[in-house]
């Protein structure tokens, strides 16, 4: 189903309220959406919302043979889905530009970056090594889709734990997570996108551009940043004519940002590690309780 | 490769050149003939074909079609021999994908799209030979075969990489460089205005750098533009020569 076409009058009123410095939600021009970080009962299970965009971001690992010319380094696999419940304009199962460009963007940020040691992720160099699999999944699209998925992506990461591997000469035993406790996975820094997005040839910038302000811009300048201040990527697009002192205020603006979505990442993750781990406890004596119940043959279910 | 030394004391690079040299760039216009407009171009060992079909009706589904300006396709493609082991690519694999739509939005910038409402113009790139900076040689390529095909455009488009080395940036990476690790900075630039039609940028960097590597982008694009200038006006007066004018 195509998406409806935006109107003249939508798009006129748009424009000159940007011109007015006035944005549709009562933003100033470099504010962000609130952002809300929740982690599922899973480790590595991940739901952002930025603003009204809601993202998931799930992380899973399996053994696998490593690639020929790196043997001894474990392979990080990005895949972003956007599915039909998030806008009408998405259809199931068609590689769209967008879906391309997200799924570039993401791999350039998180892989290129090296924010993760992948060489710790082999098991025996040359046979078994780690793939660590990120699945991002768009619930609902209301701008800005590229900030929610790194956000949601690093978290996702951070929360993550794989399982513990032992070796005997010859002999890789994997241990549940009952037998040992699942091992982090070692991160170096933490890459977070910021979009700006342009007006009227690049006179007007708004940082974090909903879904209507998106329809309406001439492009997108997206710089991925971690709290060291350095700079992890930089993508232009929508064919914006820039000059070079735009994108350097753009980098300017972020580092503000990027350090204090850091440190909530990392804040709600602390919370919620503590969390999960009370919640196993109590659920595995829980079993134990209803299985003895069950032994003396009360005979309830 | 971590023996590699990308920049000697000396100052000089694996090949010999110096941080901001760029490498022997040689181009050709209109190699083919039944195309509307095509060139080749050799920037050191990276050599990439452009070919361009336009304008003319939207072909395909003609829901692209849009009633005020061009739809510009475009399509990348590595052949196979292109880098040192065969490797067969599929059409649709996402970077190549990647690379097409970079391509599309650069030239919708440069590009005059609002002359000719309701029609498409086809830029097809393909590398034959890969050794760094596939994407600015197809730009550079790309806008040499519009202007062979007489599509009018804003100026010049000039693509360039760049990367940062030992406090240095160094100007037109070759594959060595670029897979090295270290930062790679893509820019297309339209020199007389200064305007970036595309930045992409990969690998960590420090925010104080940015300023530096992007000047230095910048200055390996107008000498680029040096050069695609010379090939265009010598194209002309060989054409104007054998057609007797």
């Amino acid at each position: 189903m195509r998406d409806t076409p935006l109107s003249n009058c939508e798009r006129d009123f748009l424009l000159k309220a940007i011109q007015e410095k006035k944005r549709l939600d009562g933003r100033q021009t470099y504010d962000y959406r609130s952002i809300k970080i929740s982690f599922g009962t899973d480790y590595g299970c991940c739901f952002v919302d930025l603003g009204k965009t809601r993202i998931m971001a799930q992380v899973s690992c399996e053994l696998i043979t490593p690639k020929e010319n790196r043997p001894n380094e474990g392979l990080i696999f990005f895949n972003i889905e956007l599915s039909p419940m998030a806008s009408p304009a998405f259809e199931m199962g068609r590689q769209s530009e967008l879906l391309v460009k997200l799924n570039r963007q993401l791999e350039r940020c998180l892989r290129n970056s090296k924010c993760i040691d992948t060489e710790s992720l082999c098991v025996v160099s040359g046979e078994k090594v780690w793939q660590i699999r990120v699945d991002v999944h768009l619930l609902n699209h209301d701008g800005n889709l590229m900030d929610a998925a790194s956000i949601a992506a690093i978290a996702a990461l951070c929360h993550f734990r794989r399982p513990d591997v032992g070796i005997q000469g010859e002999e890789v035993t994997v241990y549940s997570t009952e037998e040992r406790d699942p091992i982090p996975l070692s991160i170096y820094h933490m890459p977070i996108c910021v979009s700006f997005s342009f007006f009227q040839q690049g006179t007007y910038l708004l940082v974090d551009p909903c879904e209507r302000e998106e329809r309406v811009m001439d492009g997108l300048l997206m710089i991925a940043m971690n709290k060291h201040r350095e700079i992890c990527s930089i993508q232009s697009s929508g064919g914006i004519m820039l000059l070079k002192d735009q994108a350097g205020t753009g980098g300017a603006i972020e580092i503000q940002s990027v350090a204090e979505k850091t440190r909530r990442v990392l804040g709600s993750h602390r919370d919620t590690v503590s969390c999960s781990k009370t919640r196993r406890v109590l659920g595995s004596h829980r079993d134990t309780v209803s299985c003895s119940k069950d032994q003396a043959g009360t005979g309830e279910p | 490769m971590a023996g590699l030394e990308l920049l000697s004391d000396q100052g000089y690079r694996l090949d010999g050149r110096k941080a901001a040299e760029l490498r022997k760039v040689q181009a050709r216009m209109g190699v083919f003939a039944q195309a509307d407009g095509s060139a080749y171009i050799e920037q050191g060992n990276t050599k990439a074909l452009a070919v361009v079909y336009g304008p003319h009706e939207v072909r395909g589904s003609r829901s692209k079609t849009l009633h005020d300006r061009a739809v510009i396709n475009c399509q990348y493609s590595m052949a196979t021999f292109s880098t040192a082991e065969r490797k067969r690519r599929p059409h649709g694999d996402r970077k190549s994908t990647e690379m097409s739509l970079h391509l599309k939005q650069t030239f919708e910038a440069a590009v005059l799209t609002n002359l000719y409402p309701r029609s498409q113009i086809d830029i097809y790139v393909k590398i034959l030979q890969s050794d760094g900076g596939n994407y600015s040689a197809c730009v550079n390529a790309a806008t040499l075969a519009v202007v062979d095909a007489g599509i009018p455009m804003r100026d010049y488009v000039c693509a360039c990489t760049a990367g940062f080395v030992d406090e240095t940036p160094l100007a037109d990476l070759c594959h060595a460089e670029e897979s090295g690790g270290g930062t790679s900075l893509a820019l297309a630039l339209l020199p007389r205005g200064g305007h970036i039609a595309l930045l992409q940028m990969d690998a960590r960097l420090h925010q104080d750098h940015l300023e530096t590597l992007m000047e230095a982008a910048m200055t390996a694009c107008k000498g680029v533009s040096k050069v695609l200038d010379e090939v265009v006006r010598q194209h002309l007066q060989e054409v104007s020569a054998l057609t007797g004018e």
